[in-house]
């Protein structure tokens, strides 16, 4: 088992930045999903660690050794591929023993770890069939068995079920919760989708344009988004801002008013569509309901407050139609203030 | 229920898709392969048969006898051993000499397309010229001696070619068919390696393979359908070499192409070098076959 320093990695492509100085730290064991959108550097520091992309600057410490100048063979991890890169030319049995057979393993050692792996991953009646003929759920399953069956101190991830239909995804993610779990391993885990992310990590390292812009618990950085970006890019539907104007401590929206942190006058008011809650009394945040979509388990409605658009979640029961005006209510210490022109939340300790 | 309706209405219910194709255009595919069959058989298939024909039939009817007169030759058994031994040592010296080069050129960053450009040049050059320029290299008065004889190697000319120097003969040959033709497995193992994308290395890199192993366990066996092409490609024209080994050696070492060119244009023996020519399309299917089966990729294996 190890931890994993990443300290001040800057990767350069060119004259582009890939990586501006990243800094993290992965506990031992610790299950870290690095997300962000496309581009924002996430594939690129994982490569990094496992020595598939040479930093600019920095280093990448494993279990407190440094690895920066060893070649990915040397590092002692296992990573799975966003196209699971199963070899195509051997068996099931043969793909999930590769690690083992390049460890110089004992036959004996190779057969009882192979088949452990396997049935973790429930590929073991596919052992002797070639990975063509199989689903892709099929082959990612023998692409994680493959990393596990090394029984690695760290296991690294690279959107592994991006290539999966959305039922599967969630099968896949729930298993790979469980035998992850089991396993006990330190992984690093890269997706785009933050329901992955927020399902299945201890800690969110939340990435946009080569930074980490936040690391946290799933829960930490959803109610409490430190940049504007995180709040826009956690959840579904994302967080709401609203331009208001902060006043000695106060905040006039409609006819009430709310406390807001002292330190600049441009604010945006952060609010979840989940935190709102229509006032029965009709004093509130006021909300002019455009579109009601019914989802099933809530409505979802896109108006405006102040002109400016929204999207607030409300009880599936909830009579409200389009057109309407409703006011709204919030748990002050549920809302979020954002700097307007720094873009990062204040206030908050 | 649509059957039922009057025939006007159902035609007008067709849609545009449903409608079936006219008539007319049936012919419109063979029309198109036409011309490419009438080449074929002016230039291959005639010639061919003709070519079977005429290695058949000696004086009256159909017989062995361009067969038997060809393998009473005195030439015929040398030449019939050098071709092999030339196809035997040069394809397997070319193949692994190109996969050195292809994996060398797919390494390169930058000017990757320039040097597979010069490594190809000899592609252009007409085996005949190819053959004349190792022989201004490697005969008595050439660049080769010269060379050896202005560092105080040799005392005076000395034949590389001459028929009292068998092995120099085939070494110098080997060294030219090297030159010229290694080129073209290069750029198929080129194509090759391309298809195969790098994330297979990579996972076995994570996993712990060195250069080497990756190279045998991963590439290797990725590259066999490329591999395959290459060979029967170079196997078939090694069987049929010619003006490489006519310029530098003559008939100081027989070849199978050789033989039928001279019982062609100097005895004015068609039939003999139609046999001759026969048994080189014979050897070469042979070759073909041998390699579809042993280098076979099952389709499951297939990426």
């Amino acid at each position: 088992m190890a931890d994993i320093v990443i300290d001040h990695v800057v990767k350069d492509f060119g004259t582009f930045q890939a990586l501006q100085d990243v800094s993290l730290v992965v506990e031992d064991g610790e299950f870290v999903a690095l997300l962000g959108p496309s581009g924002c550097g996430k594939t690129t520091l994982l490569r990094i660690i496992a020595g598939l992309e040479t930093q600019t600057a920095g280093r990448v410490v494993i279990g407190g050794r440094d690895v920066s100048g060893l070649t990915p063979r040397k590092r002692g991890l296992a990573m799975v591929f966003q196209n699971y890169a199963v070899f195509p030319h051997m068996t099931v049995f043969e793909n999930v023993a590769f690690g083992l057979r390049m460890q110089k393993a004992s036959t004996a050692d190779v057969k009882r770890k192979v088949e452990r792996a396997a049935a973790l991953l429930h590929i073991d009646s596919y052992l002797d069939r070639y990975p063509a003929k199989l689903s892709g759920g099929q082959r990612q399953r023998v692409a994680v068995a493959r990393a596990l069956a090394v029984e690695p101190a760290v296991l690294l991830m690279d959107e592994p079920l991006s290539n999966l239909d959305a039922l599967l995804r969630l099968e896949m993610r729930t298993e790979l919760k469980a035998v992850l779990r089991e396993a006990g391993t330190t992984t690093i885990y890269v997706t785009h989708d933050q329901t992955e992310a927020m399902g299945l990590a201890d800690r969110i390292a939340v990435m946009y344009g080569g930074k980490i812009e936040q690391i946290g618990s799933p829960l930490e950085i959803y109610a409490t988004p430190a940049t504007r970006f995180v709040g826009g890019f956690i959840g579904s539907p994302p967080m709401n801002f609203i331009k208001v104007r902060c006043e000695q401590g106060i905040v006039r929206i409609g006819n009430i008013t709310l406390p807001c942190p002292a330190g600049c006058e441009d604010m945006e008011l952060g609010l979840r569509g989940e935190d709102a809650m229509i006032a029965a009394d009709g004093s509130g945040i006021p909300f002019d309901v455009r579109v009601v979509e019914p989802m099933g388990s809530h409505l979802l409605l896109t108006g405006s407050i102040n002109g400016q658009l929204a999207r607030i979640v409300a009880p599936p029961t909830a009579t409200i139609n389009a057109g309407e005006r409703v006011a709204l209510k919030a748990d002050p210490s549920r809302l979020t203030w954002i700097d307007s022109n720094t873009g990062r939340a204040v206030g908050r300790a | 229920m649509i059957a039922k309706r009057p025939g006007g209405l159902r035609r007008a219910i067709l849609s545009e898709r449903e409608r079936p194709m006219p008539a007319r255009t049936s012919w419109i595919p063979y029309a198109l392969i036409a011309p490419s069959v009438a080449f074929l058989g002016a230039l291959f298939i005639i010639p061919l048969v003709q070519t079977v024909w005429l290695s058949f039939s000696a004086g009256e009817g159909v017989s062995l006898a361009n067969y038997q007169r060809m393998a009473n030759d005195l030439n015929f058994g040398l030449a019939i051993r050098n071709t092999f031994l030339l196809t035997l040592v040069v394809v397997p010296l070319q193949v692994i000499l190109a996969l050195v080069m292809a994996t060398m050129v797919s390494k390169l960053d930058k000017g990757r397309d320039m040097v597979l450009w010069v490594l190809t040049i000899p592609l252009g050059v007409s085996d005949l010229a190819a053959g004349l320029a190792w022989l201004s290299i490697l005969q008595n008065t050439g660049y080769l001696n010269s060379a050896l004889y202005a560092l105080g190697v040799i005392p005076g000319p000395v034949g590389w070619l001459s028929q009292e120097t068998p092995w120099t003969l085939f070494f110098g040959i080997v060294l030219a068919e090297m030159w010229r033709a290694t080129a073209i497995v290069l750029v198929i193992l080129i194509a090759g390696l391309q298809l195969i994308p790098k994330e297979f290395s990579e996972a076995a890199e994570i996993f712990g393979a060195s250069p080497w192993t990756r190279f045998r366990k991963i590439t290797l066996p990725l590259l066999k359908p490329s591999l395959q092409s290459a060979l029967i490609l170079r196997t078939v024209l090694a069987f049929e070499v010619f003006a490489v080994v006519y310029a530098l050696g003559g008939r100081n070492f027989p070849v199978l192409a050789g033989e039928a060119y001279t019982w062609q244009n100097e005895n004015q023996n068609y039939g003999v070098a139609a046999a001759y020519a026969v048994l080189i399309m014979a050897i070469s299917l042979a070759a073909t076959a041998v390699y579809l089966r042993a280098l076979r990729t099952r389709p499951e294996q297939l990426p």
